[in-house]
């Protein structure tokens, strides 16, 4: 118990036995008037003090000056257990808020938990443990199984894998090896790897990622603005209002003692900071949960503006799908589908394209790279290979019309490539580009979480983008974009629709969009200083399902919010009114404005639980005690 | 420039309002944000002001809430 609780505690004791001896014994009113006045003093003497401090300082109507005037104008209108009530609930609230707040800024710091102490640098064959500030691009660090990597880097030895859910809030291991550039924050969890440091502390990915969050909180939400002003108008106003309350029925030959008694009941609820605290906690302790769910938000202010979103515009590659090919769709004419793909892996032997990789990846079984006898690059067009001595074509429209061949032109959703053997054509095989898993529940999730209509921009053909929009349930979609197009057509989009628009991009080459859009969204950030820097919310990994949990959050957070500012100010024009016609005294309005504070406070540290929606893939696995 | 300074101590919300009001209002200061959960004020301003700045904000600090301890960050 430290000394103030203490003295709230003898505080506490005096005032029992002055209740006592004012309603039981009825003693003496000298002797209650010392009893009052010496547990008043005990609780109370440094908000005197303070008061004193802040008048020599020209400073008045604070929290201090208002709760001196109350009480020791109930002590002179002879009211001495209200006096010293005021003071003591008064003080306890004011210990109460202090504490939820420190014990915030605590766990917040928690949540975020990714700060490296030390580093393990090797020098001269030796591990020296120094701080992550002192290593140098170039040196070499020892990462243990257990440690967190504390600068960003590639391994040169070893293999582990890593655990990155303090970073994205992914629970899966991310498996690593010689080579593979690893993201400081994230910890090391089998075995021992040394890493090539490729960034110094102040530009690794934990300090840009812990500034965010620290910074975030200057990016003050309208509503937070709206509030502290609010606050600058109420107290004065209500101090005057106290002001008219005692003077004017005076003047017209009312009862003074009742009237200034109900003034002071004025003071007592004119303390804002129930109010004024509860928004930057909510907002707070929301940011704060998004940011262990591997979500970063940039400011209340974002938070606020992704509640009021109806559109959400998303870019196709990178968002949507994941930039990876899959065959899609075969068209044998004279042979089998097996024997189509056969022929196209054949040709695609020594080819790296991404539409080669995906075709050998369809087809089953090895082919042998020694029977390939002549294998020839066709720019722009294709590949011809000899494979035991028969002649195979393989590419796109062009190349059959170059070589004279008839060819299928239906159209399809992606990439062809048309395959010839001998000069006779045997069909096509259709990649494309793979939907990320779970992309249609994630749009259908927004759409539960208030979005009016969602949008895809696409480089794309038409047909592509059309068929992934379909598929996903995407309600408008604008293909064969520029990069430069789809600035464009987002400002479009946002003059069109009311609300605000979301903008969800990879933050490599949108920023212009990402910066134009209400709320900004990058996707699979970790490791990308540029994506980081041009977004409003970042979430770390590519994880599309986290933008509905964002907006879930948001509206809980505002919710909240509202809640409190409503409440609060019920509660105190409530015990005004009340106050003003006697049916309110002290007692109640103390604890009236300290219950609103606690109340208020304990609503806001709700924001810190996120409003997780569980999707079927994630509710399999075992719950976890929160 | 840009500077930050830790306001370690910060309990009432209200306060933090009136410190950030209190440093706007100082002359040079081209803007200034005080977050009351993080305890850091942001303050740009030109370079061969920042110190009386500093100081000056310091005063406010102390002046509006007593128990404050005011650090500069970078």
């Amino acid at each position: 118990m430290d000394n103030f609780e203490k003295r709230m505690v003898i505080g506490g004791i005096i005032f029992a036995i002055g209740m006592v001896c004012h309603y039981a014994l009825e003693v003496d009113d000298y002797i209650q008037l010392a009893i009052f006045a010496a547990g008043y003093l005990v609780v109370g003497y440094d908000v005197l003090i303070k008061t004193a401090k802040n008048l020599s300082h020209g400073q008045v109507f604070d929290e201090h000056f208002l709760m001196t005037v109350a009480t020791v104008g109930a002590f002179v209108i002879g009211e001495y257990p209200e006096g010293m009530a005021v003071m003591l609930f008064f003080q306890v609230g004011e210990w109460f808020e202090k504490t939820a707040v420190r014990r915030t800024r605590g766990s917040i710091s928690e949540l975020v938990d990714l700060q490296p102490e030390y580093a393990n640098v090797l020098r001269d064959g030796e591990i020296e443990k120094v701080d992550p500030d002192e290593v140098e691009v170039g040196d070499t660090i020892v990462v243990m199984p257990g440690e967190k990597i504390p600068l960003d880097g590639r391994i040169t030895s070893g293999s582990t894998s890593l655990d990155t859910k303090s970073l994205t809030g992914e629970s899966v291991p991310r498996d690593v090896s010689v080579g593979d550039e690893v993201i400081s924050g994230t910890v090391n969890i089998s075995s021992k790897i040394e890493v090539e440091v490729t960034k110094d502390y102040d530009d690794s990915t934990v300090t840009k990622v812990l500034e965010l969050i620290e910074d975030s909180a200057t990016n003050k939400a309208p509503t937070e603005r709206f509030i502290t002003k609010f606050a600058r108008y109420y107290t004065p106003a209500v101090v005057l209002a106290a002001v008219i309350v005692a003077v004017v029925p005076i003047l017209l030959g009312y009862d003074a003692e009742t009237w200034v008694y109900r003034a002071l009941t004025f003071l007592v609820v004119s303390c804002p900071c129930a109010l004024v605290i509860s928004v930057p906690l909510g907002y707070f302790c929301g940011i704060g949960a998004a940011s262990k769910e591997g979500i970063l938000i940039k400011g209340g202010n974002y938070l606020e503006a992704l509640a009021s979103a109806e559109t959400v515009v998303m870019d196709k590659t990178g968002t949507l799908t994941e930039g990876r090919f899959e065959v899609s769709h075969m068209h044998a004419i004279g042979c089998t589908e097996e024997e189509l793909l056969k022929h196209a892996a054949i040709a695609e032997t020594f080819s790296n394209h991404p539409v080669a990789i995906s075709i050998k990846d369809a087809h089953e079984g090895d082919v042998d790279a020694s029977e390939v006898s002549e294998s020839d690059e066709l720019p722009g067009k294709g590949v011809r290979v000899v494979h035991r001595g028969r002649e195979i074509h393989a590419g796109n429209i062009r190349l059959m019309q170059d070589l004279g061949y008839e060819y299928c032109d239906e159209p399809v959703a992606g990439t062809s490539v048309h395959v010839a053997v001998d000069g006779e054509y045997k069909g096509h095989i259709t990649c494309s580009d793979v939907v990320k898993a779970d992309t249609k529940e994630v749009i259908a999730r927004m759409k539960a979480e208030g979005i009016k209509k969602t949008v895809m921009l696409s480089g794309d053909a038409k047909i592509v983008a059309e068929d992934v929009a379909g598929t996903l349930g995407i309600d408008e979609v604008h293909a064969e974009l520029l990069p430069a197009d789809k600035t464009e057509h987002l400002k479009q989009i946002m003059a069109e629709n009311s609300g605000k628009t979301v903008y969800v991009g990879d933050g490599i080459n949108d920023a212009p969009s990402l910066a134009l859009a209400d709320v900004g969204i990058a996707m699979g950030a970790m490791g990308s200083d540029a994506a980081i820097e041009a977004a409003d919310l970042v979430i770390m990994d590519d994880d599309i399902g986290k933008i509905p949990d964002a907006i879930a959050l948001s509206h809980k957070v505002n919710r909240i919010v509202m809640e409190n500012i409503v409440f609060a100010l019920a509660i105190k024009f409530l015990l005004l009114g009340l106050a003003t016609f006697g049916i309110a005294n002290m007692w109640v309005a103390v604890f009236g404005d300290v219950g609103v504070s606690v109340i208020a406070i304990l609503n806001a540290m709700r924001c810190m639980k996120m409003a997780r929606q569980k999707s079927p893939k994630s509710s399999d696995k075992p719950a976890s005690a929160e | 420039m840009k500077t930050v300074l830790k306001i370690e101590g910060l309990d009432c919300a209200n306060c933090a309002a009136k410190i950030e009001d209190g440093v706007k209002k100082i002359p040079g200061v081209e803007s200034a944000k005080l977050s009351f959960m993080t305890q850091k004020l942001t303050i740009e301003a030109p370079e061969d002001k920042m110190d009386a700045i500093i100081e000056e904000a310091t005063r406010i600090a102390k002046k509006i809430e007593g128990d404050v301890t005011v650090c500069k960050l970078k």
